[in-house]
């Protein structure tokens, strides 16, 4: 239903023995979101699905899964989801069809009722249905593993670092193929160590150390972030001016990014002097210009005042 | 620093690298890119003497790896996401573990060891055991292990994996000051952005070279404006 809350995470804790890994996460996620989960290792995210899937049980806090606490009534959430984790969820020494025909038949459904789902994913294994998924290669891993996710139809897909250690057009391939699981109404709550996919979500939750720094709309990221932007770019290498404009009064922060360096200043007061020490560096093909703040930009942003705080 | 001409290498009857020819120059950072299964990890494997070509003419450091395999492993470093450090000795023991395996003097090797851990800021947890240490750390310990010898060449296997953007970020500092020290270094990865950071590039396509220059004249060629589109337009060339 739109406009209502698919997942609702409620103050949150979890420690295993020494490590605090998660503190205090709260946020919703919309019914048909695709929300993106995004933060380096050790932020939490698995250890939060964990618990969304009711693999884990909170130390405090509430989750609820389209209303249902995911402690209390975890047998019901369990039918409601579909679930890819990090590892690959296969079994090895089955075939490719028996895989889809075991995760089907645990959860009550049927195959050939649900095909029109997974169709988009499965058909690039199809051909191989008979093959074990031992020997499969990871591309195809990947797809078996998501079409087994989805054979139940779940209300919502949750999908850990389906992406990580892959290369770049596989990931893209494999986000478009989620835009059309999307489209079917499902919600999917996915995590990713990538900035280039967060920019893909409709919201993301930005995580790190267990805690969550922000929720916001990619688009929107710019208007959260008081520092003014601007990026160096050069026609050949940047890095030699990283340690000049560091050393610049009024310069916050400067980053490599890709062929441009991003900085970040104290103030708006303090651009123009430094626009004007560039210039006077007498480097033609250098550009000096204000940029919109990325999700990566915002998320490096927060970590750095995490980092100083704790200091 | 490395020369490769015709590099063949089969695997029963799979073809894993087929006639590869490239050159990496001294100083360089090159970057080698490629899908899962495109053939980057077996190339650096007998890039590194941990492997025989099939075929081919391959010199890495001067040396021929065919015949010179113990004088190439001295003279290259090796750092990768999924093996690095032992988790289970302290900062410090690692530190010295690797300094003593790629033949450094034991004096040489307690002054580097210091200067070392003052560099990184990790003297205050030199005796922590690495599993215990954040995974930040590690990697940029796991990169100072890895040209502590200050070898000609380090070859780094996706050695930014799983970390946030500050560190992966610093990590790359650290490799444009290796070079600045004129070590030459070979990285593969998956991060596109961290490709523009390459002085050259060279992707592989199911075994092939499919295409080897500069990220300028690349995202030109392929009217691109970053080596991501570079990339995902050569990918689907059929």
């Amino acid at each position: 239903m739109p406009g209502n809350m698919s997942v609702v995470i409620s103050q949150i804790d979890k420690s295993f023995r020494e490590v605090h890994a998660l503190k205090q996460v709260d946020f919703r996620v919309n019914d048909g979101e695709l929300f993106g989960l995004i933060g380096p290792d050790g932020a939490g995210k698995s250890t939060l699905f964990r618990i969304i899937v009711s693999l884990l049980v909170p130390d405090s806090g509430t989750c609820r899964v389209n209303g249902l606490d995911v402690v209390t009534r975890y047998r019901e959430v369990r039918n409601v989801i579909g679930y890819m984790p990090g590892r690959f969820s296969l079994y090895m020494d089955l075939s490719v069809e028996e895989n889809l025909q075991f995760y089907a038949t645990v959860f009550g459904a049927s195959v050939r009722a649900n095909y029109d789902l997974i169709r988009e994913v499965y058909r690039h294994i199809e051909p191989f249905r008979k093959r074990l998924a031992g020997r499969l290669s990871g591309g195809m891993k990947q797809k078996l593993a998501l079409s087994c996710a989805l054979i139940h139809r779940p209300q919502v897909l949750i999908l850990d670092e389906p992406t990580t250690g892959v290369d770049a057009v596989s990931r893209r391939e494999f986000w478009e193929v989620l835009k059309k699981i999307q489209q079917e109404g499902i919600t999917i709550m996915v995590s990713t160590p990538y900035m280039d996919e967060a920019e893909l979500c409709d919201r993301v939750a930005l995580m790190q150390k267990g805690r969550v720094l922000d929720v916001a709309v990619p688009a929107e990221m710019s208007k959260r972030e008081e520092s003014p932007l601007y990026a160096l770019r050069s026609s050949g290498e940047v890095y030699p001016f990283l340690e000049k404009i560091r050393k610049q009064e009024g310069c916050r922060s400067a980053w490599l990014f890709g062929n441009e360096l991003h900085v970040t200043l104290q103030s708006p007061d303090d651009e123009p002097p430094i626009r004007a020490e560039i210039q006077s560096w007498n480097v033609p093909s250098l550009e000096w210009t204000s940029i919109r703040t990325s999700i990566e930009d915002r998320f490096m942003r927060l970590i750095q005042k995490e980092n100083e705080s704790s200091e | 620093m490395i020369a490769v001409r015709d590099l063949v290498k089969k695997f029963g009857s799979f073809v894993a690298n087929d006639r590869l020819s490239f050159q990496v120059h001294k100083g360089e950072i090159f970057g080698f890119l490629g899908a899962n299964g495109a053939g980057k990890t077996t190339t650096i494997r007998i890039l590194c003497g941990l492997s025989y070509p099939t075929s081919g003419e391959i010199e890495v450091a001067g040396h021929d790896v065919y015949t010179e395999r113990e004088k190439i492993k001295r003279k290259i470093g090796y750092m990768s996401q999924k093996f690095s450090l032992y988790e289970d000795l302290t900062v410090s023991e690692n530190i010295r573990l690797y300094a003593g395996i790629y033949g450094l003097n034991r004096k040489y090797i307690a002054r580097r060891e210091s200067q070392l851990l003052e560099q990184l800021g990790l003297q205050h947890i030199k005796n922590q055991l690495i599993r215990e240490i954040p995974l930040g750390w590690k990697q940029k310990l796991a990169f100072s292990v890895a040209v502590f010898h200050r070898p000609s060449i380090v070859f780094l296997d996706e050695p930014t994996g799983g970390v946030d953007p500050i560190t992966r970020r610093q990590f790359w500092e650290m490799i444009h000051e290796a070079t600045r020290e004129g070590i030459t270094v070979f990285v593969t990865t998956h991060y596109m952005d961290e490709a523009e950071y390459c002085h050259r590039v060279c992707i592989l396509v199911e075994g092939r070279i499919k295409a080897l220059d500069h990220p300028a004249s690349l995202k030109e060629q392929y009217n691109s404006k970053n080596m991501n589109e570079v990339f995902i337009k050569l990918a689907r060339e059929r």
